[in-house]
């Protein structure tokens, strides 16, 4: 047995974060978790990119724009489990709702004619990634090794799925951990 | 009192003439798999989840008649990824966004789903544009997630004894239509208290204003599986 630790790589796309603070509420087995795995890659630990030789990767969000495409390329190349977690990493979930408004009348909505714009005008700087005509779940782009569903999967969702991994189990959630919602 | 039976999964069950194959199994305690089922309505054998394999041939249990001699398989690897892959093409080509969905929790669709053991959609989604129909003041229509099961269609003409919904046309360009001149809710005959207002196993037919009302962990489908809850309300009924 080495005691060489799990390396774990985490991101959110086009997602509101909300399955990372969830991934937080592990709390107290945070310590136990990181006595078998090391963060590389992730906002929990401000590395820029990913190493590679990762050994999970934790995606959450659908893919809005050219940089979450290059950033789950990224993860698919580094990482020899990907997973898709929550409901917009694996059906685009709430920001793939603007999919059946133009792309144009969202920027226009947004940053032109909404209630309370000032100094309108669309956002046009080579610094900003380009965003897609519409937001794709992450299975679309790359493939997928397991799904996590949720909005979000909740901590023992987490757990569960770590910690079969870890044990060289093949995950399995029970009736009570899968929701959609 | 007749002694015919079928096997259903190396199951003898006795069925009564004219019974299809859900009906005798649902009154032997054993789930099909269903969604465009509903004992109280004609058959309508269009979701195709039902689906078993009767003497080695594919069947729809909901219109397949029950006779002597049947060996059927249900629960199989084979069957049941296939009802999954059905599950995943009505996931993407609708909208079903079950966290924004006053459905959710107590949504037959879902729990189908979860039956099955479906975590994602496989499938590359449509995205299509569907619209929402909230002209009628008790009863909202949200087309992104109509399956076509035709449960309201049904339950509009047999119970009802109204003729308020139907399918129009074909393919991809199906859609539930309402029966008034303006197309709209508002001006059809629905009462909010018709049965096929209440009937949509989806979020595609909600009563207004009752949306959330269950909190969750006390939603149809938090803790029971859906082959309980269906064999609970529809065993019975097939015994009546």
């Amino acid at each position: 047995m080495t005691n060489k630790k799990v390396k774990v790589a985490t991101v959110s796309l086009a997602g509101c974060f909300g399955c990372h603070m969830s991934f937080l509420d592990l709390d107290e087995r945070l310590v136990d978790l990181v006595e078998h795995v090391e963060f590389d890659r992730s906002p929990l630990t401000d590395i820029e990119h990913c190493s590679p030789d990762c050994d999970i990767g934790l995606i959450e969000g659908g893919v809005c724009n050219s940089e979450n495409v290059h950033v789950l390329r990224e993860f698919r190349k580094n990482c020899k489990i990907l997973v898709a977690v929550g409901a917009c990493a694996i059906n685009g979930g709430l920001p793939a709702m603007r999919n059946h408004i133009s792309l144009e009348d969202c920027l226009n909505e947004a940053y032109v004619d909404g209630i309370g714009v000032e100094n309108p005008q669309i956002p046009n700087d080579i610094e900003l990634p380009l965003l897609l005509d519409k937001v794709h779940p992450i299975h679309e782009v790359v493939k997928i090794d397991y799904f996590l569903p949720g909005c979000p999967p909740s901590a023992d969702v987490f757990w569960k799925f770590l910690t079969d991994l870890l044990a060289g189990r093949e995950p399995s959630l029970n009736y009570e951990l899968v929701h959609f919602d | 009192m007749n002694n015919k039976s079928i096997v259903i999964d190396g199951k003898t069950i006795p069925f009564e003439d004219g019974q299809t194959i859900m009906e005798a199994a649902s009154a032997a305690g054993i789930y099909i798999a269903h969604l465009c089922h509903n004992p109280q309505f004609t058959p309508h054998g269009s979701c195709k989840l039902c689906t078993v394999k009767v003497n080695g041939r594919n069947c729809s249990a909901c219109t397949f008649p029950a006779s002597e001699g049947q060996n059927i398989t249900n629960v199989t690897k084979e069957l049941n990824d296939d009802r999954e892959k059905i599950t995943q093409m009505l996931f993407v080509e609708g909208n079903h966004f079950c966290p924004s969905c006053e459905k959710t929790g107590n949504c037959n669709l879902q729990a189908v789903a979860y039956h099955l053991g479906m975590t994602d959609n496989h499938f590359p989604h449509f995205f299509e544009n569907r619209e929402v129909d909230a002209s009628h003041p008790d009863v909202m229509i949200d087309h992104n997630r109509c399956i076509f099961c035709t449960l309201c269609v049904r339950a509009s003409q047999e119970v009802d004894g109204k003729n308020v919904f139907a399918i129009s046309g074909r393919g991809l360009e199906k859609r539930l239509v309402v029966n008034s001149e303006s197309g709209l809710l508002k001006d059809s005959d629905l009462d909010v208290n018709d049965c096929a207002a209440h009937i949509c196993p989806t979020g595609a037919i909600l009563i207004k204003r009752t949306g959330y009302k269950v909190p969750i962990g006390q939603r149809i489908y938090d803790h029971s599986h859906i082959d309980t809850v269906t064999l609970a309300n529809e065993g019975a009924s097939h015994d009546e």
